[in-house]
């Protein structure tokens, strides 16, 4: 099993190559010249020249690229345009913002939209299954930023229950202020993770050694949960790493309604002052993000999944 | 009530769909199963076998099906008249079940022990250890090599004659009083096929389990079973010994599966192919739902079910042409 | 001439059985079917329906110009003269959202129909060539699946800047793996076909085969995705114009008008609400016909 981890960790190394590659691709060669994006359309010769220096955006493409990637590799993102503190320590105070309000709302999520799919699979085409799919209905219709919105209007301007805006101070301070946002993208996770639910069990319900626990004496509970839920859990694997990812994507405008710091809220703003070295950093660590997510989800797998051949 | 026989299905009616456009799939099906008896129930596919040996284990799937009508008596008891709540007491533990497809039946997910263990863990207070002994005895009967070692891997590692062989040791784990095998060995290689029957008669002897074997295969049907049940379209249309069966098939149906078995000794000629196929269910409203396919027809069967007919010994069939061939009468039922 | 040179008498349009062309249309029929088959689809089809034509005829339909600020009227809650109220520029809210549908719905449109050509295109060729093309094109839309729409278009959008064309490329780009990875997969499939492979046999040409056979067996299910992605792309817009990434005010879009809101939260709320409701009844109906193809498709899983 060890060993298996290991060579998923090392088929996990070409990934990260290929993406911080595209990434490299997408801040260098796509049109758009970073220095006057920087500086702006009004910008001499000289102060681009500077920049670029600066930047080392006038060596080759090809030294650009390896100085990109040792740069990754050493967490060293340069400086910030705008207050000149090293990227890496703007990563490392937003990070955790990010990663409380995406874990958070994945376990909401995850707790309030199974059990829903499991209730309306129970009850197939009846009241519960028919409230079930209204409400996936209008999670999947829903923006997260303006249902975020909504609750901040209602909950914290009108009522006075949660805070306007910030991370908060000290462990029950982040609780606090963290349980809005959450709730804002665990609501569209809740409503995914309901409606998977409620296919997979089906799905599973219908086969053969669901029937065989049947004709073995089991009650319905242990049907629905040691043998239906148990192997609806492979889909719902998947599931929950796509809710991860969606989590993680939907935090930036999160970040940005509940006005929290977060790796979102950074790239939003080094975007709009066009901070390139933040930029550059915030998209390096989305990008490892979604690798690492991914490949935590095919970790998972074979823990749910007995007929993955682990060798 | 007759003494001596653990399954008894009276009248058994089951028809799929909506209401007001139901489908009848088994119209009046009757047939006794002695204690400790083997029977097999037979018949091409869509005759309604499969549905019954569900109905008896009352796990036909509903909506869209349902019983409308009949009886099925376990050792005195009306399973139909019982609460559905009262069902898993008695599957496994009295009747227990193996089905077609050993590839798809057992769960990919669950240790082969913990699977065969739930058998008994649900209709017994046991402890894990004397459960995993039970488990490494069943598995041991049914021929399972190195019970011990097998007990933590999954499905995927057995092959598919392993995996049936398991199903059995899951079925017979609580010693049921009758042992429903649907198609047992048809996905099975031929000489896998050949080694599970000799298990399943070998667990009878032993056990003196009652046996009913649903198959399209009376090759298989007359190596184990003691009598037949031939069913046609969701009627039962010939009942009898397996000798007698064999010897003297009665209904042009049973006739016509019998003729188209291949033989070792045969001659040259095509082998008899019965023309046309089974009538979609629901399809027949009035008349003996063979007529379209039968050789033998006359005009009455067109307008008429026959009732079954008492023939020689213990062997009953439904037909006009050769019950008045040989003379043979409905009998008025004992008692 | 050489006997290799000989063309064979059945060059270019042979006469093999057509495909299943028919199997299409008769997808389409049930797809129809179910969607004026239920009162929710109905309404649905009626929503978007609305949509469009408030898009069409935006400059007749609003009351105001959208751009128009007046310092006199901001902040207004609903009344008469302004049925949604006005925003902190004094700008007429019902008017900014009504513009915004036209916003929307171009994005909604333009680009998954360019992510359908582009990612078809790739799909099609990589699937029917194979060999180096294939596993560079696969390992690729693989990588980028694993992205979620959204942060491919940040990431994207990061490195490109605002602008119209810029934001149709950003969406474009989001979608054209999965269009890529269908036609992938319908090409595979229908390469195994005999009449391809009877094509193939006979010396029709590639451009041929491909015209003639495979497009019109992968077109079913590329339209039917186009289709489910319309509102996918309206709420991408939506979010990066909310991130301040996409469409930039004072053009109106409705992810925009819901940001400003919500930098004018203690003057209106209303026209948070208003684009918010907006955004959601389309993606709504959108959504609501989406899983009435779905069941089409996939019976199975309704």
């Amino acid at each position: 099993m060890a060993g298996y981890f290991l060579r998923r960790l090392l088929d996990a190394i070409p990934t990260v190559l290929l993406v911080l590659t595209l990434v490299f691709i997408a801040m260098r060669i796509l049109p758009g010249d970073p220095a006057i994006a920087a500086l702006g359309d009004f910008a001499t010769p000289e102060q681009l020249a500077a920049f670029r220096a600066k930047m080392g955006l006038d060596a080759p493409l090809w030294q650009q690229y390896f100085n990109f990637l040792w740069g990754v590799f050493t967490l060293d993102f340069g400086r910030s345009l705008m207050n000149n503190r090293p990227v890496l320590d703007l990563i490392l105070y937003n990070l955790p913002f990010t990663i409380e309000l995406t874990l958070m709302s994945v376990m909401f999520g995850v707790l309030a939209g199974v059990p829903l799919g499991v209730l309306a699979a129970r009850h197939r085409n009846k009241a519960p299954d028919n409230a079930v799919r209204v409400f996936s209905l209008i999670g999947y219709a829903i923006p997260d930023f303006y249902l975020g919105a909504l609750l901040l209007i209602t909950f914290s301007l009108n009522l006075g229950w949660f805070p306007i805006n910030g991370g908060g101070e000290g462990f029950a301070d982040r609780i606090y202020h963290l349980i809005l946002p959450a709730l804002t993208l665990a609501f569209i996770k809740a409503a995914f993770l309901g409606r998977l639910t409620r296919t997979s069990l089906l799905e599973v319900l219908g086969r053969d050694y669901v029937r065989t626990a049947w004709a073995k004496g089991a009650r319905e509970n242990r049907v629905v949960y040691r043998h239906g839920l148990r192997n609806a859990l492979l889909p719902l694997t998947t599931g929950l790493g796509l809710s991860t990812l969606a989590a993680l994507s939907g935090s930036v405008a999160v970040e940005l309604v509940f006005n929290r710091p977060g790796i979102g809220k950074l790239l939003i703003s080094a975007i709009a002052e066009r901070d390139y070295a933040v930029i550059q950093g915030g998209v390096v660590v989305f990008a490892m993000f979604v690798v690492l997510i991914n490949l935590l989800m095919d970790l998972v797998y074979v823990i749910v999944d007995p007929r993955i051949q682990v060798k | 009530m007759m003494k001596g026989n653990v399954l008894e299905i009276r009248d058994l009616h089951v028809e799929f769909g909506p209401k007001d456009r139901a489908i009848q799939v088994l119209n009046g099906v009757s047939f006794d199963i002695p204690q400790g008896g083997a029977v097999g129930l037979v018949g091409e596919s869509g005759s309604g076998k499969s549905v019954t040996s569900l109905a008896t284990m009352r796990l036909i799937p509903s909506p869209p099906g349902r019983v409308t009508k009949g009886t099925i008596t376990f050792n005195g008891t009306d399973l139909l008249a019982l609460p559905l709540g009262k069902m898993p007491d008695i599957r496994g533990r009295d009747i227990a079940m193996i089905f077609q497809e050993p590839m798809s039946s057992l769960n990919p997910v669950m240790k082969i022990g913990d699977q065969i263990g739930e058998a008994i863990m649900l209709h017994e207070n046991i402890d894990r250890r004397a459960r995993r002994a039970k488990v490494i005895e069943m598995l041991k009967l049914v021929g399972i090599p190195n019970p011990e070692g097998r007990l933590d891997s999954y499905p995927h590692q057995f092959s598919g004659g392993m995996r049936q062989r398991v199903m059995i040791a899951m079925a017979l784990l609580c010693r049921p009083k009758l042992l429903i095998a649907d198609e047992p060995t048809t996905a099975l290689d031929v000489t896998i096929q050949a080694q599970v029957l000799e298990l399943m008669k070998d667990i009878r002897a032993r056990l003196g389990t009652a046996i009913l074997l649903i198959s399209h295969d009376l090759g298989v049907v007359a190596d184990l079973c003691d009598s037949v049940v031939v069913m046609y379209a969701g009627h039962v249309v010939e009942i009898g010994a397996t000798e007698e069966i064999f010897d003297t098939p009665r209904h042009p149906y049973t006739r016509g599966l019998l003729a188209s078995i291949p033989r070792l000794h045969g001659g040259e000629e095509r082998l008899f192919q019965i023309p046309g196929s089974v009538p979609v269910p629901g399809t027949i409203k009035k008349g003996c739902p063979f007529y379209s396919r039968c050789g033998m027809r006359i005009d009455r069967c067109r307008t008429e079910m026959p009732p079954m007919f008492d023939f020689d010994g213990s062997q009953r069939a439904a037909c006009w042409v050769t019950a008045a061939e040989a003379h043979a009468h409905v009998k008025e039922p004992a008692q | 001439m050489s006997f290799a040179e000989q063309r064979p008498i059945l060059t270019d349009e042979p006469d093999i059985p057509a495909t299943p062309i028919a199997a299409d249309t008769r997808l389409f029929d049930n797809i129809r079917h179910v969607i004026f088959g239920r009162i929710s689809t109905i309404v649905a089809s009626l929503a978007i329906l609305l949509l469009i034509l408030v898009a069409l005829f935006a400059d007749f339909i609003a009351p105001y110009d959208p751009l128009a600020q007046s310092i006199l009227n901001v902040n207004k809650a609903p009344s008469w003269e302004h049925l949604l109220g006005t925003d902190g520029f004094g700008r007429d809210v019902l008017s900014r959202i009504i513009y915004g549908a036209r916003n929307s719905l171009i994005f909604g449109l333009i680009s998954p129909t360019l992510a359908a050509l582009i990612g078809t295109t790739l799909g099609v060729v990589a699937g029917y060539f194979g060999g180096i093309v294939d596993r560079v094109v696969s390992r690729l839309i693989d990588l980028l699946l694993a992205f979620p729409e959204l942060l491919l278009a940040i990431i994207i959008a990061a490195a490109l800047g605002g602008g119209f064309w810029n934001i149709i490329a950003v969406l474009t780009i989001a979608y054209v793996p999965g269009f890529a990875r269908v036609a992938r997969a319908q090409t595979l499939a229908v390469k195994q076909e005999p009449y391809v492979e009877a094509a193939v046999a006979v010396g029709v040409r590639v451009p041929t085969i491909i015209r003639r056979h495979v497009v019109p067996n992968i077109s079913a299910p590329i339209v039917v995705l186009m289709t489910l992605w319309v509102a996918s792309a309206i709420r991408l817009e939506a979010s990066l114009s909310f991130l301040g990434i996409g469409t930039q005010p004072p053009a109106p879009s409705w992810g925009n008008i819901i940001r400003d809101g919500l930098n004018n939260l203690f003057g209106t709320p209303w026209p948070i609400v208003g684009a918010g409701v907006a955004i959601t009844c389309v993606v709504l109906a959108f959504n609501i016909i989406g899983d009435a193809i779905r069941d089409v498709l996939d019976p199975e899983t309704a």
